[in-house]
């Protein structure tokens, strides 16, 4: 049969030499080359302590967006919900009263915004729908739960910390990657 | 006046079964560790580093969680032997630590303390009938169990120890036609004459085909890869301690450490010197700078074999049963009757 690579080991079915039968020097082989490896580098990585970096395309978790002033930038249109190939992105609208200026961005807000992460592929399509830049996928994943119910994130959980009242944590949900693309 | 004598001596005596027992223990506790991590940087992992620095208390933590977890014995199972196997196991394994000679003689509270349980005249055949008996340890419990596994195991690891200890026994005539004694002691004290102190005198220098054979049946005795086969994880689901639980097992896996780690001291005491230093003149320096700087050189002797046992045990895969039958009957036996026959020679020709 012909070869399909040049990589093709034939296999060897001769007798085995005497040096061969002898079983030991072989044994005496394996066993440097298992010593050698005492000797490389370790690929783990120590987990809590250590992190691995996202990288900087890297889909997470959703946060909804607030501009500098603290003012939620989301206006309840519905193009996440429509993009959502998982559906799993529901919203009910309401319109801003007189003296919530200071809340929401526009006139029309999301009264209920909410994401099933058991849903959710993390595919990105919402963040790449939304006109208004409400919605990003930050650089952490969905944390484990012991109830369903608990993964279908509310505006609470989805919110990024206010920039004024708590500027660290606004910026460390921010990211890397709004940033840059702000 | 002679009462006090002996009970001085008794005393002393069962100080030192406790501390020889006590050290057994915690190093039979700490080469489990030391496998996990050996076995880890051989294949660039880390091993347990998560309890106390370095890992250091993780054996506490098995220990800990053997204890604790349920103690099922079969229904169908003879309950005593269920319970004898593991006890006999362990009982067999610490035993043979009565002969080995640790150190020199040490002067302490006005004696002079010899560093060795029982230094009875004939301290190897003592550990060949010890070690004989750690089989009934393990067949005791695996047809006790009363599980097809179980009794595989058993029976396997029967035939293997049999098997080899034929050869080890005739290896080991060979080395004691060229030492002329079967105290431990004495074979030491041989070792300890000899150039670079006393470093041409080990008998692995006289018997190096001899201490190949005992090396290989050493592996086999204490059941270690290749020769696990009486264990075999992924064909008889862990084997004879199939159906052993909670401290039982952890018996069972304890025994077995600390049968490496006796071996280990056997293979260094009667190849490679026991605690005679390597380049230092013992007769230069006093008792107490010999028995502490002996001891640590046999522990480091023992730790080397130890490694040894894992190193091989992470390298190369286990024996099929015939390939095991084959390599124990057709190869070692008339290897080591070779090697007797020839060191007999060798030695009537030149001592005539």
């Amino acid at each position: 049969m012909q070869a399909l690579t040049n990589r093709v080991k034939v296999v060897d079915r001769r007798p085995m030499s005497l040096m061969e039968r002898m079983y030991l020097p072989a044994i005496f082989k394996g066993m440097l080359i298992t010593f050698s490896h005492i000797f490389k580098k370790k690929p783990t990585i120590n987990y809590p302590e250590q992190k691995r970096p996202f990288s900087p395309v890297f889909r997470g978790l959703q946060i909804l967006n607030r501009d500098e002033e603290g003012r939620e930038n989301c206006t309840a249109c519905g193009l996440c919900a429509v993009a959502c190939p998982a559906e799993a992105i529901t919203m009910e609208a309401a319109e801003r009263q007189p003296g919530e200026e200071h809340l929401y961005r526009e006139e029309k807000y999301a009264a209920k915004y909410e994401i099933n992460m058991l849903r959710c592929i993390f595919c990105g399509l919402c963040e790449e729908a939304c006109p208004k830049d409400a919605i990003y996928m930050s650089e952490t994943f969905t944390p484990a739960d012991y109830q369903r119910k608990q993964f279908i994130y509310g505006k609470n959980d989805l919110l990024i910390p206010h920039p004024k009242e708590d500027p660290e944590a606004y910026k460390k949900a921010l990211g890397n990657r709004a940033v840059n693309k702000a | 006046m002679f009462l006090a004598v002996d009970l001085a001596l008794i005393i002393e005596k069962l100080a030192l079964i406790v501390v020889v027992v006590m050290v057994s223990l915690v190093i039979a506790m700490y080469t489990t560790f030391a496998e996990r991590k050996v076995a880890a940087i051989l294949q660039d992992r880390r091993g347990p580093n998560r309890a106390g620095p370095f890992g250091l208390l993780q054996p506490l933590a098995d220990g800990l969680k053997l204890f604790f977890k349920e103690e099922i014995i079969p229904n169908f199972s003879s309950k005593f032997l269920f319970i004898m196997g593991p006890a006999l196991a362990m009982l067999t394994a610490v035993m043979t630590s009565a002969v080995i000679p640790w150190g020199d003689t040490v002067h302490m509270f006005g004696r002079d303390i010899s560093l060795q349980i029982a230094d009875i005249n004939i301290g190897i055949l003592y550990v060949f009938g010890v070690v004989s008996l750690g089989v009934y340890g393990i067949m005791v419990g695996s047809w006790a169990s009363n599980n097809k596994f179980s009794l595989l195991g058993g029976l396997r690891a029967a035939s293997q120890i049999i098997s080899y200890e034929l050869a080890m026994g005739i290896s080991l005539i060979a080395l004691l036609m060229v030492t002329g004694t079967l105290s431990l002691k004495e074979m030491v004290v041989q070792q300890q004459q000899g150039g670079w102190g006393g470093l041409l005198g080990w008998n692995i220098l006289k018997q190096p085909l001899g201490f190949l054979i005992f090396l290989i049946c050493a592996f086999a005795e204490c059941n270690r890869t290749p020769f696990d086969l009486p264990e075999a994880e992924n064909e008889l689901i862990g084997g004879y301690h199939t159906e052993y639980s909670s401290m039982k097992l952890g018996f069972y896996l304890f025994s077995e450490y600390i049968n490496m780690f006796i071996s280990s001291v056997i293979m260094a005491t009667l190849f490679f010197g026991g605690y005679d230093i390597p380049f230092v003149d013992e007769s230069q320096h006093g008792a107490a700078f010999n028995a502490i700087f002996g001891i640590i050189a046999l522990m480091m002797k023992v730790s080397f074999f130890i490694f040894l046992f894992m190193w091989v045990r992470w390298t190369i895969p286990r024996f099929r049963y015939d390939q095991l039958m084959h390599l124990g009957w057709r190869i070692l036996i008339p290897l080591a009757l070779f090697n007797m026959l020839a060191t007999g020679a060798f030695i009537l020709y030149f001592n005539k």
